[in-house]
C-alpha cells in the first residue's frame, strides 16, 4: 500500500553495530528492512526489538523437503539474518507437489541451492549458508553449533535422534515437525535450553524425553512409500517458522530474566511442558473439532539417556559412533541377503519371458494396492508387502496356515513364484519368509527375487512403465 | 464389547497418525468399558489396551500396536489429551468420560 509515513529519526543507512552495553540494540533498521519488515514489526509484542533479534539471529534448517520449504519461505520472508539450510538430495519432480521452494526448472539441482536461488529472489537480506550434503554423527555439532536455533524437517528418526542429541550438547532449542499421508506432528524441544543432566526443578524435554524409543522399521512409512498430501506437510513447516520466529523475536530461548521488578507476574511461557501439536486431515470430511489437537507433553525427564541425569552422551562419543544411530533406529539397509540362486535381475526375468524359457509361474507384486493401481508386470497379483508381513506374523502365532497368506489358488502345485517390488528390499523379505512357512515346498519350488523391484524395471527393461 | 448386563464406563478412544488404519479406518470409537477386568481389578490402560485388541481391531498386524503385552514404541498415548507419562502409564485407572488417543509418531517430512 503506498502513502507509507516513516520515522525520519532512522537513519538512511544500516550501521552494523551489535548491542549497546546495557544490552539494548545500537544497530538502526536500514530503508529496505524498514519497508520490507513494517507489517509484522507493528503487530503489537513483535516492534523494532524484535526485528532487531531476528535479524541477528543464526537458524539452521535440516532439510529442504516438504517441511525446510514452506519453514524457509517465512523464515526468509521475516528477515532472520543468517540461514543455514542442511540437504544432500537433489529435486525430483515428484518433490514439487508440496516442495513449494523448488521448482520445475531446476529438476536435478541440489535441493539446497535451489531451495536459496527462491529465498534470494523473496528476500536477498539474509546470508544463506548452503550445506549440500546429509547430516551425519561426524559433522553435526560442527554445523548446529553455529546456530541460535534448529528446525529439523528431516524424514527418518536417525537424523531426529541425532539432531537432538546435539542440540541438547550444544544448548539449542529445538522445533521438530514431521508429517506422513494425512497427518502431521510439531513440537518445541530444549526450549530454552539447560545444560545436560541438570534434573532439579522443571526443564524443557528433548526429543528422546517424549518419544524414547524408535517405532519398529516394519511400521515405519516414508513419504516415498506411503504418500503425504503437500498442505499437510506444509501447514506443520509453516508452524516451523512461526514457532521459530516467536522464539527468536521474544528471546524465549534465553533464561527467563530475573526482574528487578517484583511486582510483575512471571510470564507464562509454556515451554517447559511443551505442547504436542497434532493436525489430521480427512480427504473425505470438512475440517473438525478434533482436525487439530494440542497435546500435553511431560518436562525433561530424570532418566533420559540424551539430558537426563548421569547421561554419559558426549559430542565426541557422537563423532566416534557412540550411540550408533542406525542400530538404534535398525533402519533397512539395502544389502543383499538372498543367494544369487534366488535372485534373478529384471533384465534377465525380461529375456527370458521374451524367448519364452520361462516356464508357467506366478508373479507376486507386494507394492501397497495405490502403487499397483497405476500399473504392473503382465499376469502380476498383487499382494501388499505391509498386510503380508502382519499376516505372516499371524500364521506363526497361532499357528494358521500359511497357504492362505498368498493370493488365491497361488499356493498349489509347484509352479515356480517370482516377487517383485518397488525398488527390491520388500522382495527379498517376502522371499526369505515364504521360505520360512514352507511354501517353497521343502525346496521343490522356487521362489525367485526379482532384483531392484519395479524401478529396475523401468530404468533397464521398460522406460514407459508407470513407475510411482 | 461387554455384556449388557456388566456395569460399564463410557469413554471415547481415538487413533491418529496412521493407526486408524488397524481399526477399519475409524478415528473415533465410544467405548463401553467393563468397570474391572477379569480378576476384578479396576479398569486400566492396560487393560483397555487388552480389551481393544480383543473387540475393536479389525486387522491382523496387532503387532503394530501392542509388542510383548504392552504398547509398542512409538505409539503415544495421550489421557485427556496429557502424555500418559503424567498420569501414571498403563495403571492409569480410567473414569467415566475419559479420552483416551493413541497417536503414532511420524518421521516423514
Amino acid at each position: 500500500m503506498a502513502g507509507e509515513t516513516k520515522d525520519n529519526s532512522l537513519p538512511k543507512n544500516g550501521l552494523l553495530s551489535a548491542r549497546s552495553s546495557d544490552g539494548k540494540f545500537s544497530r538502526r533498521l536500514t530503508d529496505d528492512e524498514f519497508d520490507r519488515y513494517s507489517r509484522q514489526m507493528i503487530v503489537p509484542g513483535m516492534g523494532r526489538e524484535g526485528q532487531l533479534r531476528l535479524i541477528e539471529s543464526r537458524l539452521l534448517i535440516i532439510g529442504a523437503g516438504g517441511l525446510g520449504c514452506p519453514a524457509a519461505q517465512y523464515i526468509a520472508g521475516a528477515g532472520v539474518g543468517t540461514i543455514g539450510i542442511v540437504d544432500g538430495d537433489i529435486v525430483e519432480a515428484s518433490n514439487l507437489h508440496r516442495q513449494v521452494g523448488h521448482a520445475t526448472s531446476r529438476l536435478g539441482m541440489k535441493k539446497v541451492d535451489s531451495l536459496i536461488t527462491h529465498l534470494k529472489a523473496l528476500n536477498p537480506l539474509p546470508t544463506y549458508i548452503p550445506y549440500d550434503f546429509q547430516l551425519t554423527p561426524q559433522n553435526a555439532a560442527d554445523i548446529i553449533s553455529q546456530y541460535d536455533l534448529v528446525l529439523d524437517c528431516t524424514d527418518h528418526p536417525i537424523t531426529r535422534y541425532l539432531i537432538s542429541d546435539i542440540c541438547v550438547l550444544t544448548q539449542k532449542p529445538l522445533v521438530s515437525a514431521a508429517a506422513v499421508q494425512k497427518s502431521g506432528q510439531l513440537t518445541v524441544l530444549n526450549c530454552p535450553p539447560a545444560p545436560q543432566g541438570l534434573v532439579d526443578g522443571e526443564y524443557p524435554p528433548c526429543y528422546r524425553c517424549c518419544f524414547r524409543k524408535p517405532p519398529p522399521p516394519s511400521s515405519m512409512v516414508s513419504c516415498g512409500e506411503a504418500g503425504i498430501m503437500g498442505p499437510v506437510v506444509g501447514m506443520m513447516g509453516m508452524a516451523q517458522a512461526g514457532e521459530a520466529i516467536k522464539i527468536l523475536a521474544s528471546g524465549l530461548h534465553l533464561p527467563p530474566p530475573t526482574s528487578d521488578d517484583n511486582t510483575a507476574p512471571p510470564l507464562e511461557r509454556n515451554l517447559a511442558r511443551p505442547t504436542l501439536l497434532i493436525y489430521t486431515y480427512d480427504l473425505d470430511s470438512a475440517v473438525g473439532p478434533y482436525s487439530f489437537r494440542a497435546l500435553k507433553m511431560g518436562g525433561r525427564k530424570k532418566n533420559c539417556f540424551a539430558c537426563g541425569e548421569g547421561s554419559t552422551l558426549t559430542l565426541d562419543g557422537i563423532k566416534t559412533g557412540n550411540p550408533d544411530y542406525v542400530q538404534f533406529c535398525s533402519a533397512p539397509t539395502i544389502n543383499v541377503r538372498l543367494p544369487p540362486e534366488q535372485r534373478i535381475t529384471a533384465v534377465a526375468y525380461h529375456a527370458a519371458k521374451e524367448k519364452g524359457e520361462l516356464p508357467a509361474h506366478i508373479l507376486v507384486d507386494t507394492r501397497e494396492k495405490e502403487h499397483f493401481s497405476f500399473g504392473s508386470l503382465e499376469g502380476a497379483v498383487n499382494m501388499p508387502f505391509g498386510r503380508f508381513l502382519m499376516n505372516a506374523a499371524a500364521v506363526k502365532r497361532t499357528g494358521g496356515s500359511a497357504r492362505d497368506l498368498l493370493p488365491t489358488g497361488a499356493a498349489d502345485g509347484d509352479a515356480p513364484i517370482f516377487v517383485v517390488c518397488r525398488t527390491g528390499q520388500d522382495s527379498q523379505e517376502t522371499v526369505e519368509k515364504l521360505r520360512e512357512l514352507g511354501l517353497d515346498n521343502g525346496g521343490q519350488r522356487k521362489i525367485v527375487d526379482i532384483m531392484g523391484g519395479l524401478r529396475a524395471w523401468k530404468q533397464d527393461v521398460d522406460p514407459t512403465f508407470p513407475f510411482i | 464389547m461387554g455384556s449388557e448386563s456388566a456395569a460399564t464406563i463410557p469413554i471415547t478412544v481415538d487413533f491418529s497418525g496412521g493407526l486408524e488404519m488397524l481399526f477399519d479406518n475409524q478415528r473415533r470409537y465410544l467405548i463401553s468399558l467393563p468397570v474391572t477386568d477379569e480378576s476384578g481389578k479396576a479398569a486400566n490402560i492396560a487393560f483397555l489396551i487388552e480389551h481393544l485388541c480383543k473387540h475393536y481391531m479389525k486387522d491382523p498386524r496387532a503387532d503394530l500396536f501392542v509388542l510383548d503385552g504392552h504398547i509398542r514404541p512409538g505409539i503415544l498415548v495421550l489421557i485427556n489429551d496429557a502424555d500418559w507419562e503424567l498420569e501414571g502409564e498403563e495403571a492409569y485407572e480410567i473414569k467415566s468420560k475419559d479420552n483416551i488417543l493413541f497417536v503414532s509418531t511420524l518421521h516423514g517430512g
